[in-house]
């Protein structure tokens, strides 16, 4: 042997150390003495060295300095050198170094070497990393051996044909008549390999695929003896004979029957048969039994057998190992689209598994309980999920709202489970829910339009105590100014009405408005909210416009606008008021996703309503109008230092559900005005609202931001006004 | 595939959001309209994808996280093999024992268990059988039993070499090559009788 008691020593002694600073002296000092012997091309110690760079390499150090003597242990005649090298080539080398092209040659030399082990060390290292150049230069040396009669080395070529294939796919073609009866091997080793190599061809080429399907008789009768066959103890585990062999067979007759009919059924009995006649007291067979039944999901099977691979499931996830449960659960997902029916019936058990304590399997039986909620089950099944959604761990709980808020949308018995639901998640998981899930939620309650005074004094309810969770203090928000006059009128059927009073409402959400934990949106509902209930609430009218005359000197820009628009309402547009803060109406639930006839821009050029004459050089301006509707009187939007914009309104001629609005800008001084900027903000509205501007059309509201108003804005105007508008019109 | 998109419409206003339902995945980006900006359809496992199998690497440390062999089956720089180290064994070790044997972990799974005072933990992917990779592990310990009779933690540091070689007669490429015990070990057995002797090992001229 080459000293080991040497080697040993050295790993003996760094061992020792007892910091981490000493095993680096340990190291160092070992290493120089390794590097001045690699420079004196000592033949000798090479491969002891060598293989204690190797070690310490696995303790983390830099060990890049012996590549090149890994090479020379490769070249050299020595079996134990080869052995050193081949090993340190595939630890230290790979295709990103120039330097693993010069084994190529050794290798092409060890491949066609008299001693059947050093031919094993070259495909071997040769399968794991070879570089496509070299895959390139060594193809035809890998497809020779793969026809020669020595199964030892057989196997390996044939999985180095595999990575050949893997590295250069192009080369696959080579391989083909090399395939030809590799089959008919005894070798488990070859089988195995074979059929490794055929399911790599049968994957990546379809004519390869379609070739190799005449071979589904030979393997089902492969299979078939492996399964009836005696004890064999030399691949025997557990009871079953070579179970890596029956999985790859499984997984290649997966791949020949898929989308063919009479492949699948030729491969029918043997599938039945394994699924039915395989021990399932210990992992291995129900590995076995796991690819069976992703092979029959996948192929064109029988109905039976599908129940039957189903069930099997089933049992797995009665199992009391994890990891079979686990498995389960996967392949459940994989197939509840295709055989809900038959997943249906394990739904009982799948709901159990929400209550493991393994993370991933959680999240399985979550998304599988998801998916088989339907219009029977939902109320048991929604209670399950709630009780989970309480209590499971943060990363579950906004996937586990968004799936309850969707199944309750799709499947809700009555309104008023619905309304109770989105309730529950909200107060469960209120600050988890998305902020996407907020603008769906109200329009749902809108358009409960019978649920109003129930939904508006429960969430009322929610908030008093706790107005933290930002999704639900929005939706709440603006439940109450929309619905406050319900509330404080006692209204509710549902349940027993509470007394309240203006002041009260009026109180929670002036606290919402100052609270720290609220975030610039939720004020912003709440503003608006406030600003809505001065047309539903009759005592409190002042209040509520001492309150936006407050924030119109908030330092959050986006409350100081809406205060100040607000504000304006009440001053100069106190007419337009009642109609503009009106009930919202319900809104149908967009079938199509295009954009209605207002404007849409996210940034690109659309077909635009807004039709503006080509702007004058000028002062930059910053103004913008929203009108939608007929008969608007022209409007002096911007009149000052010589700068005049006008408004002006018409149907479009060719389509009246348009309105066109023309920009006419004029200059009356004496100079050019240069670098006029027209920026015009339009609102982009949701499909559901747009149904709410076509009602607002039909009523002919408007509303124009004074002057004034536009004096104090700053360049998040274009921005705001999209808020503001909306803001207003909810 | 009608259900499904029921199921998952876009919720109004900007954002996106994307739906699993097993191995099928449905993907939509949406503005602040609600229209469609892109949407995307990503669907894996035994629905068209490649049946590509094989590990994609070995590792075997110790309950105090020292690595005692590293297999890779796939490149990537030393860098990024010791950063991958690093994060795997600790999540490992994290794990409790009430937990399964399989870890999600990027775009692989990790099948991993405990003999005695080493983890072996193997890389696959993600649609592969991790039974059988459980069984693949088993196996890997069972010819490091055979070969050095009643394996411990030692031989295999002081035979690191040694637990390299057995492991390429089982394994190349990331996928089994000898599915028999007697075989693998023989061939071990008998390239160690090919290695020199220490006279030998002097006497033989290298090139």
């Amino acid at each position: 042997q080459m000293a080991p008691s040497v080697f040993c020593l050295l790993i003996r002694t760094i061992r020792t150390a007892r910091t981490q600073a000493e095993e680096r002296e340990m190291i160092q000092k070992e290493c120089a003495a390794i590097r001045s012997s690699f420079r004196e091309e000592d033949n000798t110690y090479r491969c002891r060295n060598v293989a204690k760079l190797l070690y310490m390499h696995m303790l983390g150090y830099p060990a890049h300095f012996g590549q090149l003597e890994c090479l020379k242990l490769i070249a050299s005649q020595k079996f134990t050198d080869k052995r050193i090298g081949y090993l340190g080539a595939m630890l230290l080398l790979d295709e990103r170094q120039d330097v693993h092209l010069l084994m190529t040659n050794c290798i092409k030399n060890d491949l066609n070497h008299s001693t059947q082990y050093v031919q094993g060390l070259a495909l071997c290292t040769l399968g794991c990393m070879g570089s496509s150049e070299m895959c390139r230069d060594l193809a035809g040396e890998v497809e020779k051996l793969l026809k020669t009669s020595n199964s030892y080395l057989r196997k390996k070529a044939a999985l180095c044909a595999v990575h050949v294939i893997r590295k250069v796919p192009e080369l696959m073609e080579m391989f083909l008549p090399a395939t030809k009866n590799l089959l008919n091997e005894k070798n488990h080793g070859v089988l195995h390999t074979s059929v490794v190599l055929l399911t790599e061809m049968c994957e990546r080429s379809p004519d390869m695929l379609a070739h190799f399907r005449k071979l589904v008789p030979q393997l089902v009768r492969i299979l078939k003896n492996l399964i009836m066959s005696g004890y064999s103890p030399e691949h025997d585990v557990s009871g079953i004979s070579d179970p890596f062999l029956q999985v790859r067979i499984l997984r290649l007759l997966r791949i020949l029957g898929r989308n063919d009919d009479d492949s699948s059924e030729a491969m029918n009995d043997i599938l039945a048969q394994v699924a039915t006649n395989t021990e399932t007291s210990k992992n291995v067979g129900n590995a076995i039994l796991y690819e069976t039944v992703l092979t029959i999901m996948d192929i064109k099977s029988e109905s039976g057998l599908r129940v039957l691979a189903i069930n099997i499931l089933g049992r797995f996830l009665l199992n009391n190992d994890k990891n079979i449960r686990y498995v389960a659960l996967t392949s459940l997902l994989k197939t509840v689209q295709t055989d809900h029916n038959a997943v249906q019936r394990h739904r009982s058990t799948i709901v159990d598994c929400l209550k493991d304590l393994d993370v991933s399997i959680k999240r399985r039986a979550m998304e599988l309980s998801f998916a088989l909620v339907n219009g029977n089950n939902v109320r048991g099944m929604m209670k399950e999920l709630l009780y989970f959604l309480d209590s499971c761990e943060p990363e579950f709980k906004a996937d586990c709202a968004s799936g309850i808020f969707l199944a309750a949308e799709k499947y809700a018995p009555s309104k008023r489970w619905h309304i109770d639901t989105i309730m529950r998640v909200l107060t469960t998981a209120g600050s988890y829910v998305r902020d996407d899930a907020v603008p769906n939620l109200i329009q749902l309650i809108t358009n409960s339009v019978e649920m109003h005074a129930y939904t508006v004094q429960r969430l009322y309810k929610a908030i008093l105590g706790d107005y933290s969770q930002q999704p639900l203090v929005q939706v709440a928000s603006w439940c109450i100014g929309e619905y406050g006059d319900l509330l404080v009128s006692g209204q509710c059927e549902e349940e027993e009405p509470i007394q309240v009073t203006e002041d009260e409402v009026l109180d929670i959400l002036e606290s919402v408005l100052i609270s720290n934990m609220s975030a610039s949106v939720t004020r912003g509902y709440a503003l608006t909210a406030i600003m809505k209930l001065s047309t539903r609430f009759t005592c409190t009218v002042n209040r509520i416009k001492k309150v936006v005359s407050i924030y119109g000197s908030s330092i959050d820009v986006e409350l100081q606008q809406r205060a100040v628009e607000y504000n304006a309402l009440f001053k100069k547009y106190d007419h337009m008021r009642p109609a503009l803060l009106e009930r919202m109406p319900v809104m149908e639930k967009a079938t199509t996703n295009g954009p209605t006839e207002i404007v849409q821009t996210n940034g690109e050029t659309e077909p635009a309503v807004l039709e503006t004459k080509p702007p004058p050089s000028g002062l930059s301006c910053r103004s913008a109008a929203f009108l939608f509707s007929t008969g608007i009187p022209s409007i002096t939007a911007y009149n000052k230092n010589g700068l005049k914009i006008d408004f002006t309104f018409e149907r479009s001629n060719t389509n009246p559900s348009v309105t066109v609005i023309t920009i006419q800008a004029s200059n009356s001084t004496e100079l050019d005005m240069t670098d006029f900027v027209f920026q015009a903000a339009v609102p982009k509205v949701e499909p559901w609202r747009a149904a709410y501007s076509d009602r607002l059309r039909a009523s002919c509201k408007y509303f124009l931001i004074s002057e004034l108003v536009m004096a104090a804005y700053s360049d998040r105007l274009r921005a705001s006004c999209k808020y503001f508008l909306i803001s207003a019109f909810m | 595939l009608e259900e499904l998109r029921f199921k998952s419409a876009p919720v109004p206003g900007e954002g996106s959001n994307v739906v699993s339902y097993g191995s099928v995945s449905f993907g939509w980006l949406w503005g602040q309209s609600g229209a469609v900006l892109g949407s995307g359809f990503s669907c894996d496992g035994s629905i068209g994808k490649s049946f590509s199998r094989r590990i994609h690497f070995i590792l075997l440390f110790s309950r105090q996280g020292k690595l005692r062999l590293q297999k890779w089956y796939t490149t990537l720089p030393d860098k990024e093999k010791k950063k991958i180290i690093r994060e795997i064994v600790q999540i490992i070790l994290s794990r409790n024992q009430k937990t399964s044997s399989f870890v999600d972990w990027k775009d692989l799974k990790l099948v991993y268990k405990r003999y005695a005072s080493l983890y072996f933990c193997c890389a696959i992917e993600d649609q592969d059988n991790e039974l059988l990779t459980l069984e693949v592990v088993h196996r890997y310990v069972e010819l490091l039993d055979r070969y050095f009779g009643n394996v411990c933690e030692l031989d295999i540091i002081f035979n690191f070499e040694k637990a390299y070689f057995i492991l390429d007669e089982f394994i190349i490429g990331g996928e089994v090559q000898e599915t028999s015990k007697r075989s693998a070990v023989k061939a071990i057995e008998d390239s160690d009788m090919l290695q020199e002797t220490v006279e030998e090992y002097m006497n033989k001229p290298a090139f």
